[in-house]
């Protein structure tokens, strides 16, 4: 029967919405800390200065690209690109990156600049070509996986030069780079959606777009903006993963944008797009690296991770759905 | 039939958190009659109705059904005990045919098990239709059909489930008047055979017309039930918001200044050569049917949809508006008639929808200026008096009056000169509704130019200083506020 219509709108009225949205706000901190006690509880090796930094060093290049593709995903959108830009960007920034070649500006300048292209084409074939984000950021994986092998004749992009590695490999004030850089996406990403018109444009455009496009939003225009953000951020992404490995890999980087697109769910924000925040997507990347790090001091094969990963994705949306 | 009524609900309360949503409430429905259920939003309607549908479950009383005492858990139960909904918003299966649509999830299986018997459900539907007196081909597809259509849909659907009890609510508020009088007629039909019928509507008019009973109800309260011919308009009204109205409309003689906004020619894809003058402290009323054009002439104006020849002047200077962007620009604003659709954005806060058109004010330098913005919706919450427990709720927590009152407020704070209301009060109980038409007047009065439109003539005639009548497409006459009347409207509207 079709009575889903009489049904009361997302929120059931008889909940109080100051709690359910108390208990979004801080649910999945606390899922968070309760993941981190017993990790602690469970290993000697989890709440030492070490493993932490480890653990941040490993999801910087995760929550970076999650970062991107939250914008994407509270404007309404999606982007399966990532993976494949991270590989493209990657090789194609280690080209520039020979010792006694083009120096450091021109790799990054390299592989941020096609990251920002590529999200640009995915923006505009999404705006005004008017096809759906699925289908366009689908097509555009394997467009830039190809180019990636093109470029690098299938072969990695090895020999680069001490000041490119530097950034994956090295640190500031003993922090390593590609957290100084994650901490910078988040504060600059955060200051954006919270305090400028344009973030705020794209929590509307996500919650409704025709109400959007009637307030006097230019709603293709923040599409867009969404999708340079996100492939420009993958671009980034990929010069400090080819640089933490030293090697422009062609093959880099696959399925990242699951983990990404994960880490963002976990975070609290919906896929259907209009809320979400970028401290939720930050500790959704934390959840997910924290449970991949704890479950290899467990010893626990990456067989049976993959499983328990997978059940920690569905079961934390699953939790924040009942509540 | 033994007992003389169908459907009875007991001393039926309900709480949601911080409200009692329904005190001890008691509901006879019989058969064959129609029972009007009237109320202003919050009055406890939608949650008696709810419980009626099985989706809600009441904290105390009881529902008998024939006698028999029923506990409705689900909407499944609710329309295997004999009660079907059509609701005003209808969500059919677009894409599925007519038929599929009436015999979802009831549908005649062939002799292979899991296999629809196609022909067979055709042939019901098609019989089921023109007992409606609806001729329509069933394998059309649901979205080709108007909402009237729809409508004819899920009350065939009612019927195929044998319902005995139909709630209707706010079944006329997008249909034409020509439709209304299809749907009154066959409201009268399923009186004759016997059916119930629970009617929930604002509209004054129609109730006298339709209802046999009324009950009202105010605050979760049960106030009064009686026999429609015992009360009349008035009466009725003090009861609904337990005071006397002495008259909803405040009309005030406007003394109209310059020309602000003329259109010429203007011609799209549902109307052709639009010409008129709007000036400054003038209220412009459009009559015309649904469909007529008259909507899409203003979301024309607006930039919403695509003009294809004419112009549009704002104070004698020719101005181009391709985009909602474009008519802010020029000092245009809109108040659509669907709210869901183009005025707000349920899930962010009061405080952002009301703001999101001009977040310009609350900026420095490059960032917004978050405490400046909090005080600007709150002198809106204020100035327009939007109940709301903080400008951080929820829009979609708001009642319909409260949600139009924050797109106006959006509006308004947009500094517009020429404000367009289409279907300002759809919608919306008789309090809410006096306000507004007291703050368009105020608008009006302030030197602000503004187009209603509005398919209940009452409100049409109450507001306007002038009232342009649309017929496909067209302007077919125009009235000043002391020659018109319902029926010259109507004339013109329908010929």
């Amino acid at each position: 029967m079709n009575f889903k219509n009489l049904l009361p709108p997302k929120l059931p009225a008889d909940h109080s919405p100051a709690i359910a949205i108390q208990f979004k706000k801080y649910g999945i901190f606390i899922a968070f800390l309760l993941i981190c006690i017993l990790l602690t509880i469970a290993t000697p090796n989890f709440l030492t200065l070490q493993n932490i930094v480890m653990v941040l060093r490993q999801i910087s290049i995760n929550g970076i690209l999650a970062i991107g593709v939250t914008f994407v995903i509270i404007s309404g959108g999606i982007d399966l690109s990532l993976g494949s830009v991270v590989a493209l960007s990657g090789v194609a920034a280690a080209s520039f990156a020979h010792p006694g070649t083009y120096g450091l500006f021109v790799p990054l300048l390299v592989g941020l600049l096609i990251g920002v292209t590529i999200g640009t084409v995915n923006g505009l074939i999404i705006t005004k070509g008017k096809v759906a984000a699925f289908i366009v950021t689908l097509g555009m994986m394997t467009i830039a996986r190809g180019l990636a092998l093109v470029v690098s004749d299938g072969r990695p992009v090895s020999n680069l030069s001490d000041s490119f590695n530097f950034i994956g490999g090295g640190e500031f004030l003993n922090i390593p780079i590609p957290i100084l850089l994650f901490g910078a996406v988040i504060l600059i990403a955060s200051v954006i959606l919270k305090y400028t018109k344009t973030g705020r444009y794209v929590y509307a455009v996500g919650g409704n777009e025709n109400a959007a496009k009637a307030s006097g939003i230019n709603v293709n225009s923040i599409k867009l903006f969404t999708y340079i953000i996100c492939s420009g951020l993958a671009g980034l992404a990929g010069i400090v993963l080819a640089s933490r490995i030293t090697t422009g890999q062609p093959n880099a980087g696959v399925a990242y944008e699951l983990d990404a697109i994960a880490a963002v769910v976990i975070g609290g924000t919906s896929l259907s797009g209009g809320s979400g925040k970028i401290i939720g997507t930050v500790v959704g990347a934390l959840i997910i690296g924290v449970i991949n790090n704890g479950l290899d001091l467990l010893n626990i094969t990456s067989y049976s991770q993959q499983i328990i990963k997978g059940l920690i994705i569905v079961g934390a949306v699953l939790l924040d759905r009942k509540n | 039939m033994n007992q003389p009524w169908l459907l009875k609900a007991e001393n039926i309360s309900k709480s949601f958190p911080g409200v009692k949503a329904l005190d001890k409430v008691n509901l006879t429905i019989e058969g064959g009659k129609v029972h009007t259920i009237i109320g202003e939003n919050g009055a406890g309607k939608s949650t008696l109705m709810k419980i009626l549908m099985g989706i809600l479950l009441p904290d105390e009383g009881e529902i008998l059904y024939k006698g028999v005492k029923v506990k409705l858990m689900s909407v499944q139960e609710a329309i295997k005990t004999g009660i079907s909904m059509i609701h005003q918003e209808l969500l059919p299966f677009p894409e599925l045919s007519i038929a599929e649509n009436i015999f979802m999830g009831n549908e005649p299986t062939s002799r292979i098990p899991g296999w629809i018997n196609k022909r067979e459900m055709n042939k019901n539907a098609a019989l089921l239709m023109n007992k409606l007196g609806a001729k329509v081909d069933v394998t059309r597809a649901m979205k080709e059909l108007s909402i009237a259509e729809m409508q004819m849909v899920e009350i065939a659907k009612a019927i195929s489930n044998q319902s005995e009890v139909i709630i209707m609510d706010e079944p006329t508020s997008a249909l034409s008047n020509r439709e209304i009088a299809i749907l009154f007629s066959i409201i009268e039909e399923l009186k004759q055979q016997g059916i119930a019928i629970i009617y929930i509507s604002h509209k004054m008019d129609e109730i006298f017309k339709i209802s046999d009973t009324i009950t009202v109800m105010r605050d979760g309260k049960h106030i009064t039930t009686c026999a429609i011919n015992a009360i009349d308009q008035k009466k009725l009204i003090s009861l609904i918001v337990g005071r006397e109205i002495n008259s909803i409309f405040d009309k005030k003689e406007n003394t109209p200044g310059e020309v602000i906004l003329s259109v010429t020619e203007l011609t799209g894809e549902k109307f052709k050569d639009i010409n008129f003058n709007l000036r400054r402290g003038e209220i412009l009323g459009i009559a015309g049917l649904m469909g007529s054009g008259r909507t899409e002439i203003v979301n024309s104006i607006y930039g919403l949809e695509k003009i294809v020849k004419g112009d549009i002047f704002i104070n004698g200077k020719k101005v181009k508006i391709r985009s909602p962007k474009d008519a802010i620009k020029n000092s245009i604003g809109l108040v659509s008639e669907d709210r869901k659709k183009y005025g707000l954005v349920l899930g962010s806060s009061v405080k952002h929808n009301i703001s999101l058109s001009s977040l310009e004010k609350c900026k420095n330098g490059l960032f917004l200026n978050l405490k400046e913005e909090n005080e600007i919706a709150n002198a809106q919450i204020n100035k327009l008096n939007i109940k709301t427990s903080s400008s951080d709720q929820l829009a979609n927590y708001l009642s319909g009056g409260n949600q139009q009152k924050i797109v106006i407020a959006k509006v308004l704070l947009n500094d517009a000169d020429i404000i367009i209301f289409d279907e300002p009060t759809r919608g919306i109980d008789i309090g809410a509704k006096s306000e507004i038409y007291k703050l368009m007047t105020q608008l009006a009065t302030e030197g602000k130019a503004l187009i209603v439109i509005s398919s209940e003539l009452p409100e049409i005639l109450g507001l306007s200083d002038r009232i342009l009548i649309i017929r496909e497409g067209e302007i077919k006459a125009e009235l000043s506020q002391a020659e018109a009347t319902q029926e010259l409207i109507m004339k013109h509207a329908m010929a």
